[in-house]
């Protein structure tokens, strides 16, 4: 039978000792989406819940000299009303807008999409492709871990049982790149992706200055497609070049056969979506 | 079995509850103050038949711990009329429109719709439908539900 006591600590201090005494026997909750899925289909059993609710002043998108700043209990419907989200960090704001359904955009949060670590979260792409980094804090400090080695496997991460996720970091010098994310599925709403493409470009003239192209379900983690990336660097922007680079990072994943899709047709579908969504990243630098 | 009590506004009532933690609030709602407007469908967030509104958002009570209700307004559909019967426009427009046939899923698309007319009184169709795709109708393929909250919003914009 399930029983577990639902604590509600008031600050980050309390989750500390709570998380303490608990130990392993304690499942963290922010909005619960996933947590109360869990336990209703037992894959999780948990003695007690840590509620992060409380910790409301964690619920914040801000913009600052040293640049983006995403608590970690802002929902997915704050990005996605965000104007400066919606402008200047777009790939997440496609990203965000595209999780399950306003009901669960209102309370699901961005800093647990993220510690859920499941290879398909409509986040982690967008994060990925503008550079987060992510804030731990624990009883004895914080640290930053950039989020391309904050994911370890399915459902893995680098937290420790003792960490609390705080914020995510996002440099300044990612308001000048355009970015863009393609969320693949069958459904228009209400469905995970079968694959997820986020790139974003930094372009001087016609000169491809920096790039980053960020896969959702194409391996066991969300991954940086950095061959590609590093093959677009310098590179004369045209329709060859950002078709070379969809091959390139199709040729970087691993994904796998699955109930929504093959391997093959995954990579295929790299190759169609990483131009594209080069295109739709251009375009947005174009009309800002 | 471990308890908790917690105290909120339900349909502009202060009210409070002692039930087991690990009940969301939909179980809440149903079991203890026999509130049964919201349904479960599927129960893990999917369907929306469980929808209401927390502090004037709509969330699926099903997968929303009562813990966190604590201190919030909680409206259901049976929050909706006035004192007096009156019909909320939005419940007048679906029964006018053909907006109900079985009606499981009815009072979570009228309280997606009325999260959104508090937010936007004038939608386009595609706003309207982007915040009804958490809430599954297996009846009437949406046409006329669609047309429901479009004539919700004039009824509502004719009144104020």
């Amino acid at each position: 039978m399930i029983d577990y006591e639902y604590l509600k600590p008031k600050d980050l201090e309390e989750v500390f000792s709570l998380l303490k005494s608990y130990g392993e026997r304690a499942v963290l909750i922010a909005g619960g989406t996933d947590v109360m899925v869990n336990i209703r289909n037992k894959k999780l059993a948990p003695e007690a819940l840590i509620s992060l609710r409380g910790l409301e002043d964690l619920a914040y998108v801000k913009k600052g000299e040293d640049g983006y700043h995403i608590g970690a209990l802002a929902t997915h419907r704050m990005l996605e009303t965000s104007s400066l989200v919606q402008s200047e960090l777009s790939a997440l704001y496609d990203g965000a807008s595209q999780v399950g359904s306003v009901q669960i955009r209102n309370v699901a949060t961005v800093g647990g999409n993220i510690c859920n670590a499941a290879p398909s979260a409509d986040t982690a792409s967008p994060l990925l492709a503008l550079d987060a980094v992510a804030v731990l804090r624990g009883p004895g400090g914080s640290r930053k871990v950039p989020l391309t080695e904050f994911f370890t496997g399915p459902s893995q991460t680098v937290r420790a049982s003792d960490e609390v996720l705080v914020e995510f970091e996002i440099p300044s010098e990612m308001g000048q790149f355009g970015s863009a994310y393609h969320k693949h599925s069958r459904r228009k709403a209400m469905d995970l992706p079968i694959l997820g493409v986020a790139v974003s470009l930094k372009i001087e003239g016609e000169i491809i200055r920096d790039a980053r192209i960020a896969l959702s379900v194409a391996a066991p983690t969300p991954m940086r497609a950095m061959e590609a990336e590093a093959y677009l660097k310098g590179k004369k922007l045209s329709d060859d070049v950002l078709i070379e680079a969809g091959k390139i990072a199709a040729n970087e994943a691993s994904p796998r056969d699955s109930l929504r899709g093959k391997a093959w047709y995954r990579k295929e579908m790299i190759e169609t979506f990483v131009p594209r969504m080069a295109h739709k990243a251009l375009e947005r630098l174009k009309n800002r | 079995m471990k308890k908790i009590t917690v105290s909120f506004t339900l349909n502009g009532d202060q009210v409070e509850a002692e039930v087991p933690s690990t009940w969301n609030l939909l179980r809440t709602l149903r079991e203890y103050f026999e509130i049964t407007g919201p349904k479960e469908g599927c129960g893990v967030g999917e369907c929306g038949a469980c929808t209401v509104l927390i502090d004037g958002k709509a969330v699926n009570s099903c997968i929303y711990p009562v813990a966190e209700v604590e201190g919030k307004t909680v409206t259901t559909i049976e929050g909706l009329a006035g004192e007096d019967g009156t019909l909320h426009p939005l419940q007048k427009a679906f029964l006018e429109n053909n907006g109900v046939q079985c009606g499981f899923c009815t009072s979570g698309m009228i309280m997606s719709a009325k999260a959104l007319l508090d937010e936007n009184p004038d939608p386009d169709e595609d706003e309207i439908r982007t915040s009804l795709s958490g809430n599954l109708c297996r009846c009437t393929g949406y046409v006329q539900i669609v047309e429901s909250v479009q004539k919700a919003a004039e009824m509502m914009k004719d009144k104020s």
